[in-house]
């Protein structure tokens, strides 16, 4: 299991470095930075010497090293854009997407899971049927739809919740957080909604096809011949049998809801690092993006070896080492 | 104890209902080991499910009276029949890999379901379920109780299982095909487990088998059911030693005897008896003989190894390669049949492998014929020994593509090799080849899923004929097939194989069906020879323990109920 996880650390790290150089490629090769930086007249020796300073003229191998450098060291450069480090601008955005990608993520489990055990418990019902049928429509209705109609109906007709912003947040050791405000919580319904409704379908459709599968095994039959009590069955029998792929498929999920949070961010205006991408996109300011483009994929790596990590734990026959 | 009068079990389909069991009717006594005996499609399992009330849906009880004791069992409500079973039915199933939760130690399993059960506390259960393991016959329980299913053999998790059915003392246990997935070793054990078992503890049994040996070894009365209905019912004794109904005579004629070998197998009669075809196969059997007879040719191994890499578990130390077979060396005589058997594991399956190039030996050379054979990738595409040697598999429900015609499949070598330019003289070709292996030439233009297991194993045999191959390799070709359609296939090989002078290697973990086929004989175990020779000197007079001990275990018939 030791050896299962280093190879899985060293895979990352070079999924990372294939990342890094990606960003390093559009930083470097997208547009030139020299002319990015200045204005139309600075002179050409400044130009050249500003060259030589930032070390563009320097090999392309030992350039990208100092890069990666930089990146470990967290020195991420400066936004074309604002001029601020690019560090402190993802840091203050990093706290607004995290909280609302993880309530989205509740929403789509704590209604997903039973959702899917129940319709797969009771697949010929009429609320399984409604409720498939719901579904389907979620799936179907692009994202930023259900955003406008939400906003809509609880927005600007009911005029319950708010439309836009974070509302009230709390710094706590400067991380901002709208968990321990009413105001807060009430700016994040809508848009963790909005970003969990795909999410809620895709994890009860997987639970339910999965659970159906399951409960045709053969040691579901035996535990109902030896009258295990119904309930124990399928929460403790049946539905932790159905982890392994529902979790992978969470995973990846939760790597995109944070990636992508990108359209939702929008429609509600959500100060979040998507907001902050579209921005960066706007003004093509590539440093941004580059860093931008790096965290995202360190939260994908870094929740697939979580997944690896909860595999370990739900199925013992993963733990290798203590075959007797 | 369980007394059941004419159950009618239906199933309910677009076509009306299909009647799956009708009109059954058995008692089991405390104690009493009952069999049940039949084919596959003779509604065994399903009288065993419709007793306990797993009956899959929609299929329902349309008629008849199941008694446990003074329970009606038909009219227990949902609830009702939920808590009778484990406290007073229970079940064991054929296997054992996947019949225990992977994800729950043994502990968690046993405990939860005396507790389900018993109103006692969770203490009592637990050194409840550790008297009970010791009693399986496994060692350190209370510490191995700790483990999950999959840290525990096969024969053991079997043990697991029925210590699993046995925890809340029910009065009756339905086996269904409870050895069927194990090797001869364990199953006598698990065997003799249920015989005293019955014994002891005075548990009724309801042995769901399609293995009459089995039933010879530990029923002490048995019905005989074909298509729904009981054929034949009462004493073992009587029952198999002196069969009165037709069906069961001919059943038991079909079982490959272990003792001694017969020429041919007496084939009970079907009722879709494959109609005399116009075409009797003679021109396929003319263009066979014209290819194959003229010099049949032998094959021989020697000292070949074959290792595949271990599971890497440290990086700094290269895992110990997995040795599958090791020094293997024997000669397969031109035209004759060499029987390989051994346990699951022995390395029967990696051997073919080897000899049709699908795996490389690390060491070793095989020769065919003068010619060397080389293994694995190095064997050309085009090498003469890939039309000369084919294969029939195990499973004709997988071998065969689904979504090609009969006519494709058979055709296949013909253009493959180049042995038949023309189409329409494939197609021929196919057709009346099919008439040789007995199935009607109008198959050509169906696909797979229209045949049931047997007629597609006589297609899989007319594949690899249909190459012109001088060396047949059939990997366990009757393990799938129910005894009659065996005895028809094994005759049909028979038959195949003196016609055409043909080389057979004969692989199977069944004693008695190597014992018919075979000329020689090889066992394995582990990956390495245990005993080769002519196989009836092996049979006669086995020089190897293991040999000894394969041919004592594995369950018969006395000899004197076969005739």
């Amino acid at each position: 299991m030791v050896f299962f996880l280093t190879k899985r650390l060293i895979q990352s790290v070079f999924v990372m470095l294939a990342v890094a150089f990606l960003a390093f490629s559009l930083f470097r090769y997208v547009g030139d930075p020299v002319s990015q930086m200045t204005g139309v007249e600075t002179s050409v020796e400044d130009r050249e010497r500003l060259r030589e300073d930032l070390g563009l003229n320097d090999p392309f191998v030992y350039q990208f090293v100092r890069f990666t450098g930089d990146l470990l060291k967290g020195d991420f450069g400066y936004s074309y854009r604002t001029r601020q480090p690019v560090a402190e601008m993802i840091a203050s955005r990093i706290p607004a997407t995290l909280e609302l990608g993880l309530v989205a993520l509740m929403i789509s489990l704590l209604v997903g899971i039973p959702a899917g055990v129940y319709t797969a418990l009771r697949p010929r019902g009429f609320a399984t049927q409604t409720i498939l049928m719901l579904t389907l429509v979620g799936v179907s209705i692009p994202t930023f739809v259900i955003g406008i109609m939400l906003i809509f109906f609880f927005g600007v007709q009911l005029g319950w919740l708010p439309t836009f912003g974070r509302g009230g947040t709390v710094s706590v050791g400067g991380w901002e957080t709208s968990f321990l405000t009413i105001d807060g919580w009430r700016s994040l319904i809508l848009p963790a909604l909005t970003l969990g409704v795909y999410q809620l379908t895709l994890t009860m459709r997987l639970v339910r096809a999965e659970m159906m599968d399951v409960m045709q095994s053969d040691y579901i039959r035996f535990a109902t011949a030896r009258g295990v009590p119904m309930g124990r069955m399928y929460f403790r029998h049946a539905l932790s049998n159905t982890m392994v792929p529902v979790i992978t498929i969470i995973g990846l999920q939760f790597g995109g809801v944070i990636a992508f949070s990108i359209v939702t961010e929008s429609v509600f205006q959500w100060p979040g690092m998507g907001l902050l991408f579209l921005e960066s996109i706007r003004f093509v300011d590539i440093p941004v993006m580059g860093v931008y483009l790096v965290v995202i994929a360190f939260f994908f790596v870094l929740v697939n070896l979580i997944v690896d990590l909860l595999y370990v734990l739900i199925d013992p026959r993963l733990r290798i080492s203590d075959v007797s | 104890m369980l007394r059941v009068e004419n159950l009618t079990v239906k199933f309910p389909s677009r076509f009306g209902d299909f009647t799956a069991v009708q009109d059954l009717s058995m008692t089991i006594k405390p104690g009493e080991i009952h069999g049940l005996v039949g084919e596959s499609g003779a509604g065994k399992s399903t009288v065993g499910a419709a007793i306990i009330g797993l009956l899959q849906s929609p299929g329902y009880i349309s008629d008849g009276t199941m008694m446990l004791g003074d329970t009606d069992l038909r009219g227990l409500d949902q609830q009702e029949a939920h808590r009778l079973r484990g406290k007073r039915i229970s079940m064991i199933f054929q296997d054992p890999q996947t019949s225990l939760n992977p994800l729950m130690r043994i502990e968690d399993q046993l405990v939860e379901t005396i507790l389900a059960h018993e109103d006692i506390s969770a203490a009592a259960a637990k050194s409840r379920a550790i008297d009970l393991l010791e009693e399986m016959g496994i060692k350190d329980a209370a510490s191995r109780m700790q483990s999950y299913p999959h840290q525990f053999s096969g024969g053991m998790r079997q043990r697991v299982v029925i210590a699993l059915a046995l925890c809340t003392n029910p009065e009756l246990i339905i086996a269904d095909e409870p050895t069927t997935a194990l090797d001869v070793a364990v199953q006598s054990q698990v065997l003799d487990l249920i015989r005293r078992l019955a014994e002891v503890r005075k548990v009724g049994f309801m042995l769901i088998t399609h293995d009459i040996g089995v039933i010879a070894r530990i029923a002490d009365t048995v019905t005989v059911m074909r298509h729904g209905k009981g054929i034949e019912s009462g004493p073992t004794a009587q029952v198999l030693g002196n069969p009165v109904h037709t069906y069961t005579k001919q059943l038991m004629a079909a079982v490959p005897p272990l003792d001694r070998k017969i020429d041919r197998f007496m084939v009970p009669e079907k009722d879709d008896i494959v109609t005399p075809s116009m075409n009797s196969g003679a021109q396929a059997e003319a263009w066979l003989l014209s290819g194959t007879k003229s010099d049949p040719i032998g094959l021989s191994l020697s000292d070949i190894d074959v290792t595949f890499p271990g599971v890497r578990t440290s990086i700094f130390r290269k895992p110990d390669p997995f040795v599958a077979l090791s020094e293997i060396s024997f000669d397969v005589r031109p035209g004759s049949v060499m029987g390989i058997v051994g346990e699951s594991g022995s390395g029967k399956s990696t051997l073919a492998k080897t000899l049709t190039g699908l795996v490389k030996p690390a060491n070793g050379t095989m020769t065919l014929g003068s010619a060397d054979l080389p293994g694995g990738k190095t064997r050309a595409r085009k090498h003469p020994s890939r039309q000369l040697m084919q294969m029939v598999f195990q499973d004709p429900f997988s071998s065969l593509n689904s979504r090609h015609k009969i006519g494709d499949i058979l055709a296949e070598p013909l253009w493959l090799y180049g042995l038949v330019k023309d189409q329409k003289e494939r197609q021929e070709l196919c057709a009346d080849m099919l008439g040789l292996v007995g199935m009607p030439p109008e198959a050509i233009n169906k696909f797979p899923h229209q045949f049931s297991g047997g007629q597609r194993q006589r297609i899989a045999v007319a594949r690899a004929l249909l190459a012109r191959p001088k060396i047949l390799i059939c990997d366990e070709p009757t393990s799938a097939l129910d005894v009659s359609i065996q005895a028809q296939l094994l005759n049909l090989l028979k038959d195949l194989q003196k016609a055409f002078g043909l080389t057979v290697i004969f692989i199977s973990h069944n004693l008695s069906v190597v014992r018919q086929m075979s000329d020689d004989v090889v066992v394995l175990r582990n990956g390495r020879i245990q005993e080769k020779g002519p196989s009836e000197q092996v049979y006669e007079d086995p020089k190897a323990d293991y040999t000894k001990r394969l041919l004592e275990l594995t369950p018969t018939m006395p000899s004197q109920w076969m005739s």
